[in-house]
């Protein structure tokens, strides 16, 4: 009777708003799949050779994996990470030598016809053990002891997984900063890394003599905003535009000179110049913590060039500047992001409809069931429904941060921005890529794309959050 | 709670924010941006033509004289291609090693989508390509028709069909790139008919060009409809015998029904085999044809409007000189070996005087018609030669002459008639006089007439009166065919008037004295013909002939023309008599007579 109840209240005390997003997303993924790949001879969606049926098979294993997960005490999960952490670790060090290739990836074992992908489980370990670490007493974050603890962390499965030549699952370690940043690492770690991760790209689209500029010109502008001085901005600016002016004139109109590194220099020594004044006024280090951090970005701009145009091969040059739009070619490796954005861009307003889009259907795009089932969303329901996908992961994403704040746990706490992280990054990453927002890095859409290991892997993970959520009063560790 | 909680907003607005950059960019993508559905069309769509047969075409005696033959295209899509026997193929196409690598590398620009290698096979390449088909994946075989004409003979009737071009696209949009239209003879004139409707069938297919399936369930297909079949007014066997009589020979002759004023046969010479202008080598062909300076596309019966008539011509001034009252059957004119007005002088060859309407037609007295003509240009009741001229213009007209027939086929020429302004022009308003003009009283001068219009102005004469508007069709299928060519058209001349002149014409074959053409006349047939010989100040005069029989119930009216051949008794009376007793009697009983006309080579007595 007493049991009974107890399963009546952990059923209340479940957040129905993220499970109904859950079973949302899981159906509409398989609805996809099955629109993805469907053949008229197994016209049958519960048809077991086709990948809809096993689908169904993965969504069916996933939600009693759900239900255990539910069941099981929540201390159970904390205890749980480092033998957890330990067996994945073994695991892709297995795969490397027992694993079976695919598509050029070694990161698979291979079950008779079941095929698993440790990598994807590497995520759940990691998170679990982070959480854990972090939430143990006295941890402060900006310690160079924590750290490197949790470097290491990240660092042994994400070079295990590269070493299998799975760069997209690799990435995933990366969305552990957000984890960071909420945990107190300061905003400006977040802000370089974005700002890093931007100059790059913008260096191999444009020439870094007019990213200098840019990132001097932005630096200035933010120094002097928040400086909130209009005068100095004024000056500033006028000192600024006129010496680019300037020496742009006598640079290529008079002395006919091709390169804009002398430009560049000009435009550096007058905006030192322009700092130069408030020197005096105020405290050195800002405006030399300022100065240095512009010519760090500048000097980095340059390398990044450099780098691409000295140290790369003819075909990876290619592939980057493809991926970046520089180059375009619709037949090799633009193949891939050009039938993508037909497909979606097909879609039109309300899309053709379910089972009428034909360029997943037909194989135009690639991976249509996997990486890039998001093209039949597009195709077949058109704007209303990406945007009806977009708005469902930016809900639950939203919803999860805050049940996160909810809880009186620090793991619990930690965990949930884990799940948030890691979800954010693949939507980021797997949607950006069929819309041609950024480079082809293969990672499944959760929930949505065809495989039982990364169905599982994001249903465990959530679960896991779930479980954590109804127990949000109790301090566990 | 801890120092850093606030940054959960932080955290949620990243996430919205990027939400909000991807659907932004998505609604670019799905709503804005439309090409995006024209390339998703372009990718998966295959339209796949169905080409109807064309309609067939029968002669008067609905033999069949047009039809279709089974042409292969072999095609690739370079996407599907596997390594194959490169050598096999060559073998079998008849084709060396280059031309095929050439062609599968315009394939491979393709890609996805059917690339034409080789068109048009034979059915014997097509036939040992079909069984080995199977280890040549990525290729296939599209069958079309093409035009095959069993009689050799007709090009300039039938005419042929070619591939579209960006023109007939552009003023037609039922044509796509490779449809076939006609582009002379009935095949263009009656293109419309001839087509039919294309059918079509929309698939769905993969990325690699593979068929998937209709679209929507085949909702947006079409049957193609075969073409019509159109009945044609060709004796083909008169076609090919009149082809054979002008063999090495340059000219033409138009035969007509006179009471129905359908074309019998329409040669012009030298012409061509209508099957090298189907197949494969039309362009071939076609170059070669085109360069040759004789000019054996030319439709000389039709397009050749600067002939001038000659002494067949005299006939018409005897009509209309008895329609204006200046002469009758009973008019006598003298003739010293020709017409003298002082120091102007018309000669004549030799013969009795004076002579009557009859007999100047019979002995084609050209003093007679000078006369005659000034007569008629000079009647006072006119007051002006030039308000005369113009009388005697609309007489000329009315036989057809000095404007389009209205013939169905394409390209034909006017002739020549000219106004009495265009000689007001040349020599001064009313400085002229009739016998500034004499030349055109005997069919030389400012005149030109087709050799259709000579054709049809005999069978006017056959008729005692009219003409119906000449014409190559007889029916369509079961529609009927154009009304014009049912109307008669009366010349303005009397019925009456018309018994003098064939009584000349018939005496000119039938014999009697002076009769130009009488050893060409045929046993057991009425012949009325007038022979002719043009000037031609580029070389031996033209021969010309023209004649209807038999003298009562006329069942074919024929006109001759052979450059540079002399005078028209010697070349054209005999081809134009050959072809009636062929017409009328189906045999010729001539042998020597038939021997010597297609033994003779008259192209190489050109200067
Ligand atoms: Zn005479």
């Amino acid at each position: 009777m007493r049991n009974h109840k107890k399963e009546e209240n952990l059923f209340a005390r479940i957040d129905k708003l993220i499970l109904v997003l859950y079973l949302l997303l899981v159906f509409m993924g398989w609805f996809n799949i099955y629109a993805a790949v469907y053949n008229e001879e197994h016209h049958s969606i519960f048809s077991i050779s086709q990948q809809y049926g096993k689908q169904l098979i993965w969504i069916i294993a996933a939600f009693f994996i759900g239900i255990i997960i539910l069941i099981v005490d929540t201390k159970f999960f904390p205890m749980l990470a480092n033998p957890f952490y330990g067996f994945i670790i073994i695991l892709l060090l297995s795969v490397l030598v027992f694993g079976r290739e695919v598509n050029g990836a070694r990161s698979w074992f291979e079950i008779g016809s079941v095929r698993i992908q440790p990598a994807e489980f590497a995520k759940l370990a990691t998170c679990l053990l982070l959480s854990k670490y972090l939430s143990s007493f006295n941890i402060k974050i900006m310690k160079l002891k924590t750290l490197s603890i949790i470097g290491l962390m990240f660092l042994i499965p994400f070079s295990l997984i590269l070493l299998q030549n799975d760069t997209g699952s690799a990435l995933v370690y990366a969305s552990f900063v957000l984890v960071l940043y909420r945990l107190g690492m300061p905003g400006m770690i977040l802000f370089f890394g974005f700002a890093t991760a931007a100059i790059s790209v913008l260096s191999l689209i444009l020439e870094p003599a007019y990213i200098s500029i840019g990132i001097i010109s932005v630096a200035a502008l933010l120094y002097f905003l928040l400086r909130k001085d209009v005068k100095q901005l004024t000056i500033g600016l006028i000192a600024l535009s006129s010496s680019l002016v300037l020496s742009w004139l006598v640079f290529f109109k008079i002395l006919h000179q091709e390169s804009y590194f002398p430009v560049f220099i000009s435009a550096f020594l007058v905006t030192i110049g322009v700092f130069i004044a408030p020197i005096y006024k105020n405290r050195l280090n800002h405006v030399l913590i300022t100065l240095l951090t512009t010519f760090a970005f500048v000097i980095f701009s340059f390398s990044v060039a450099y780098l691409f145009d000295n140290m790369l091969g003819e075909h990876q040059k290619t592939r980057i500047n493809v991926l970046l739009g520089t180059e375009s070619d619709t037949r090799g490796a633009g193949y891939n992001v050009n039938q993508s954005k037909i497909a979606i861009g097909s879609g039109g307003f309300s899309g053709k409809g379910f089972l009428e889009g034909t360029q997943t259907k037909f194989n135009f795009v690639p991976e249509q069931s996997t990486d890039f089932i998001f093209c039949t969303v597009g195709e077949e329901w058109g704007f209303v429904g990406t945007s009806v996908v977009l708005i469902l992961f930016a809900i639950l994403l939203v919803r999860i941060v805050f049940v996160s704040e909810k809880q009186k746990s620090p793991f619990s706490r930690i965990y949930g921005y884990c799940v948030a992280s890691i979800l954010f990054f693949h939507l980021a990453i797997n949607i950006g890529m069929t819309i041609g927002l950024l480079p082809v890095i293969g990672i499944p859409l959760p929930f949505f794309s065809y495989g039982g290991s990364s169905l599982w892997s994001f249903t465990v993970l959530l679960f896991i959050f779930i479980k954590l959520d109804t127990d949000r009063d109790r301090i566990i560790h | 709670m801890d120092a850093f909680s606030e940054r959960k907003y932080v955290i949620s607005a990243m996430i919205l924010l990027l939400c909000l950059i991807y659907i932004v960019r998505l609604f670019y993508i799905q709503v804005v941006d439309e090409s995006y559905m024209l390339s998703a069309e372009n990718n998966s769509r295959r339209y796949i033509v169905k080409y109807p047969a064309r309609g067939l075409i029968f002669d008067r005696k609905h033999r069949l004289i047009a039809y279709n033959e089974a042409a292969y295209d072999l095609q690739v899509i370079s996407a599907q291609l596997k390594p194959f026997d490169t050598v096999m193929l060559e073998r079998i196409l008849e084709v060396d090693h280059s031309f095929l690598l050439n062609k599968l590398k315009e394939a491979k620009q393709k890609r996805y989508r059917p690339y034409i290698i080789i068109k048009q096979l034979t059915s014997d390449s097509y036939a040992q390509l079909q069984e080995v088909l199977h280890r040549f994946q990525g290729f296939s075989v599209q069958v079309r028709t093409i035009r095959h004409f069993p009689y050799n003979c007709g090009a300039h009737i039938l005419g042929y069909t070619q591939e579209v071009d960006s023109n007939n696209i552009k003023k037609d949009r039922y044509y796509e790139m490779g449809d076939y239209i006609g582009v002379s003879g009935i095949e263009k004139s009656y293109e419309k008919e001839l087509r039919g409707i294309k059918g079509g069938e929309y698939f769905n297919v993969d990325v690699l060009g593979r068929v998937k399936g209709r679209l929507e369930g085949g909702k947006y297909d079409r049957h193609s409809e075969i073409g019509t079949n159109i009945y044609s007014t060709i004796d083909i066997e008169l076609q090919a015998y009149g082809e054979k009589l002008l063999r090495n020979k340059i000219g033409s002759i138009v035969a007509i029904e006179p009471a129905t004023g359908e074309i019998l046969a329409l040669v012009s010479s030298p012409g061509f085999n209508p099957n090298v202008l189907t197949g494969r080598h039309l362009n071939k062909y076609f170059q070669l044809l085109k360069k040759d300076t004789l000019l054996p596309l030319y439709n000389r019966a039709i397009n050749g409007d600067m002939y001038p008539p000659g002494s067949t011509f005299k006939v018409v001034n005897a009509l209309i000189g008895q329609q204006e009252g200046v002469c009758s059957r009973h008019t006598y004119h003298s003739c010293n070996g020709g017409y003298f007005v002082g120091s102007f002088k018309v000669g004549c060859h030799v013969h009795r005087s004076p002579v009557n309407l009859v007999e100047s037609v019979q002995m084609s007295c050209n003093a007679y018609y000078c006369n005659v003509f000034r007569n008629i240009l000079d009647n006072r009741k006119y007051g002006k030669v030039s308000v005369a001229y113009d009388v005697w213009r609309k007489h000329v007209m009315s036989f057809g002459l000095g404007d389009l027939t209205g013939i169905d086929l394409p390209g034909e020429k006017p002739g020549m008639i000219p106004k009495a302004s265009y000689f007001d022009k040349y020599y001064g308003k009313d400085r002229w006089k009739s016998l500034t003009v004499i030349s055109l009283s005997i069919g030389q001068g400012e005149i030109g007439v087709t050799p259709l219009q000579m054709a049809n102005l005999v069978t006017t004469i056959a008729n005692r009166g009219f003409y119906k508007i000449p014409h190559v069709i007889k029916g369509i299928d079961d529609a009927s065919i154009n009304p014009k060519y049912l109307v008669k058209h009366y010349s303005t001349v009397e019925s009456k008037y018309f018994e003098p002149v064939i009584e000349g014409m018939f005496n000119v074959v039938q014999g009697g004295e002076g009769a130009t053409a009488g050893w060409t006349k045929v046993p057991d047939i009425e012949i009325c013909g007038k022979t002719g010989t043009a000037q031609n100040p580029h070389g031996e005069d033209h021969s010309i002939f023209m004649a209807f029989a038999p003298k009562v119930n006329p069942k074919i009216a024929i006109s001759v023309y052979v450059e540079n051949a002399g005078y028209g008794s010697s070349w054209a009376a005999p081809i134009a008599t050959l072809l009636i007793e062929k017409y009328i009697n189906d045999t010729i009983k001539r042998d020597w007579f038939e021997k010597r006309i297609l033994e003779a080579n008259l192209i190489n007595a050109k200067p």
